[in-house]
């Protein structure tokens, strides 16, 4: 409950000024996006108004997911943008098919108290994710201190991050931007650079737009950006992770394996070659998991024999894995420092009332 | 930020000719940057150099250009450590095509020491790898880990302290892995779900079991096959074995000198295997319950001929040990007897064909062989029917010398 009002808040920062946009303003750097060499700066691509990124330029729009890979609990503000006159179109299952000229924009931020996430936001950093013609590139840019502008930074060192933490306790973390090839350690299909999130299941829901709240699809649809999407009704939607009223335990710890895991455990990605497929539309219990034993695991096994150990979260690999802070045992094996202790309670709870054959009631 | 800036400026940068260049790096506190931001900078036909000197890394760091070569001062000279680690699956991952590696060392991963996946045309020549405190569970699984990779060439590399295999090689097609060293790991040589493979004189001693070939069930390719094991040196496999419990190579016997498990058309011959104290040879069916259908968890065309076999099973280990405090002796070569195995509830059966000949037993005569007699794969042992009749010789044709376009 407490991400979803948190998502809702960012909407409300993210799209405080979407309506700002004039005619005499400068329209997003096309020639930037689609140039070989990454723009030194991210204002270069005028992808907002303010080179502090605050105010989306005219046709870049806020979007949010139900459910969200976790990143130590950093905000993440997203938009996307699709070149005027293009459309991306509607997919029900994979990542929409965006157009040549799409820009996924992605902020990491943290709040001085993230109890009050719209209060003393540092950016940390934003990523790009440009559809330029040969496929997707990733680029990386890294905030100053000023908060005045984004570099672009292949390889980043840590950058030391303190806040105090949705529970009230104080935090402090090196943060690790990521570099250009651990992009792709997410962002992989079949060896190409792809995008993870906007797919129909994770944006079928509703989004706080500065004039009011709407379902995303059918937003993106009246916006043009999106062709060929059902009504939101028919639309495949995940549920919340967290929100016991949107769905089913079995459902909602599949979505929160989905969105944290699946980007690598598919059979296109990075993880193929442990045959474990957490896709949520995964319905084989044993290749999701389910007395699956482990193939090149290695010590991160933790002695156990079974990915999942239905009954048994504490004989779980997963759970295991999850739980761990080591860089050679812990899952995912990026973009973490600190537990998701909410989507272990989640998982745990699941795997302890699943039956032999990896249902739960 | 500004310390990214620096470690590229501290970069050197030779041009050698129009479209090839040379990277020079050198280690420093800034060597995880400097060494990443070489790796992204770099364009295809590029060679990195790295210096003399440890080079102590915080973080794994990844390649993705193709047509790359890092090279070293030598396996002593150049050391890669990764005891500071913090962040990162592996000590080095490839992703890229046509990738060498020469001529350095990589210590104390947290994880696996380089991984290659998805690689074609990989090279990994004279390295050394090494967790540094010897064998404990703690260590990383893999040594070198090519998986999904086709036309992978391992040579003169020497690799010490893997948790689970020093050299492995899964899910590849067309490799080879030579004149190499795998000692004081739990496997030392793993070919995994893997076609068509040369395995040739290497050195495989003082691990739990020196050579594996192993097949195993619910993976993106397996039915692994045509895989030759020759002229090696597979002796003294006598560390017990310090795998995390869980995990296949777990259950390999302490003193297990060659494993094969399910996989067709094996042939191994011309290798030197003794002092092995449960078995030197075994072969063996699956033994989990499977629920791929389309598995097959027999050993079946498999070729042991023109070997030299020194001791073994005077130190029988796992569940062998029982049998032969029953009075069960071990011999040279053992084989589960199995013929049948359950594929996701259904039971299958097949003539298991091999050719067992022209060995020799160091000591005079020719090498034992027993039959366990146990026929459906995954039964208990408590089922075996030992017996020690050789089981037919068939003449089978024997794969093809694998050829590799970088070699």
């Amino acid at each position: 409950m407490w991400r979803a009002f948190l998502a809702g808040l960012i909407a409300l920062i993210g799209a405080g000024s979407f309506a700002a946009a004039t005619s005499q303003a400068p329209r997003v750097n096309a020639a930037a996006l689609s140039a070989a060499r990454p723009a030194a700066l991210l204002s270069d691509y005028r992808l907002f108004f303010d080179d502090a990124a605050r105010e989306p330029n005219a046709g870049v729009t806020p979007y949010g997911l139900a459910t969200q890979l976790y990143s130590d609990g950093a905000l993440k503000l997203r938009y996307v943008y699709v070149p005027p006159g293009a459309q991306a179109r509607y997919t029900e299952d994979g990542v929409f098919e965006f157009p040549v000229g799409t820009v996924l924009v992605k902020t990491f931020a943290f709040a001085a108290d993230m109890r009050q996430p719209g209060e003393a936001v540092r950016y940390i950093e934003t990523r790009l994710l440009i559809r330029q013609a040969e496929g997707w590139v990733a680029r990386p840019y890294v905030w100053n201190a000023d908060q005045t502008e984004a570099r672009y930074t292949p390889v980043s060192a840590p950058i030391p991050v303190a806040f105090i933490d949705a529970q009230g306790t104080q935090q402090a973390l090196d943060w690790r931007v990521p570099n250009q090839n651990q992009c792709k350690g997410c962002h992989d299909r079949d060896g190409a650079v792809t995008p993870i999130g906007p797919r129909a299941r994770n944006l079928n829901n509703a989004y706080a737009y500065a004039d009011g709240a709407d379902n995303q699809i059918a937003r993106w649809s009246a916006l043009g950006l999106l062709a060929g999407a059902p009504a939101p009704a028919d639309a495949p939607r995940a549920p919340h992770a967290f929100d016991p009223a949107s769905g089913s335990l079995a459902d909602r710890a599949r979505t929160y394996l989905d969105v944290n895991c699946a980007h690598c455990h598919n059979p296109h990605g990075p993880a193929r070659t442990s045959g474990l497929d957490l896709r949520a539309e995964n319905d084989n219990p044993a290749a999701w998991g389910v007395r699956k034993r482990p193939v090149a695991a290695g010590r991160a096994s933790g002695g156990l024999q079974f990915a999942i150990d239905p009954g048994h979260a504490e004989m779980s690999i997963l759970v295991h894995r999850m739980d761990s802070l080591d860089p050679g045992v812990m899952m995912p094996e990026l973009g973490r420092q600190t537990r998701d202790a909410e989507g272990l309670a989640l998982v745990r709870d699941w795997i302890a009332r699943m039956d032999a054959e990896g249902a739960t009631p | 930020m500004k310390l990214a800036v620096a470690a590229f400026a501290a970069l050197t940068l030779f041009a050698a000719h129009a479209d090839a260049r040379t990277w020079r790096v050198r280690p420093g506190p800034d060597a995880t940057e400097l060494l990443q931001g070489a790796f992204i900078q770099a364009e295809p036909g590029d060679t990195i150099r790295l210096s003399s000197g440890r080079y102590e890394l915080w973080a794994g760091l990844s390649l993705d250009v193709d047509n790359v070569t890092l090279r070293g001062e030598g396996e002593n000279n150049t050391v890669l450590s990764f005891r500071g680690q913090t962040q990162g699956a592996e000590g080095i991952l490839i992703t890229a095509d046509d990738v060498t590696f020469r001529d350095f060392a990589v210590e104390d991963a947290k994880g696996d020491a380089i991984k290659a996946q998805g690689c074609a045309r990989l090279t990994l020549r004279k390295l050394r790898v090494e967790w540094t405190g010897g064998p404990s569970p703690d260590n990383g699984a893999y040594g070198l880990y090519p998986v999904n990779c086709t036309d992978v060439l391992i040579e003169e590399v020497a690799v010490r302290g893997a948790s689970d295999a020093g050299i492995y090689v899964g899910q590849s097609r067309n490799i080879i892995v030579r004149n190499s060293i795998a000692e004081y790991n739990v496997a030392g040589i793993e070919i995994e779900n893997s076609f068509n493979a040369d395995v040739y004189r290497n050195l495989a001693s003082r691990n739990a079991g020196g050579i594996l070939v192993f097949d195993l069930p619910g993976l993106p390719q397996q039915g692994g096959h045509s895989i030759r094991v020759y002229e090696n040196q597979i002796v003294r496999n006598d560390t017990p074995n310090f795998a995390p419990p869980g995990n296949i190579v777990a259950q390999v016997p302490t003193g297990t000198g060659l494993m094969i498990m399910a996989n067709r058309d094996v042939h191994v011959f011309e290798n030197e295997i003794g002092e092995n104290g449960t078995a030197n040879v075994m072969i063996v069916a699956y033994r989990e319950t499977i629920d791929d259908a389309n598995y097959n968890a027999l050993p079946r065309d498999i070729t042991i001929r023109n070997n030299r076999f020194g001791r073994s099973g005077f130190a029988p280990a796992g569940d062998l040990a029982q049998l032969a405090q029953a009075g069960v002796p071990l011999p040279d070569i053992l084989w589960d007897g199995a013929t049948t195995y359950v594929a996701a509830g259904i039971p299958r059966s097949e003539p298991v064909r091999m050719g067992l000949r022209d060995n020799r037993k160091d000591s005079g005569g020719l090498p034992s062989f027993l039959s366990l007699g146990v026929s459906v794969a995954g039964s208990s042992l408590a089922e075996a029917a030992p017996d020690p009749t050789p089981p037919p010789v068939v003449l089978i044709p024997e794969p093809e010398r694998v050829r590799l376009p970088q070699d």
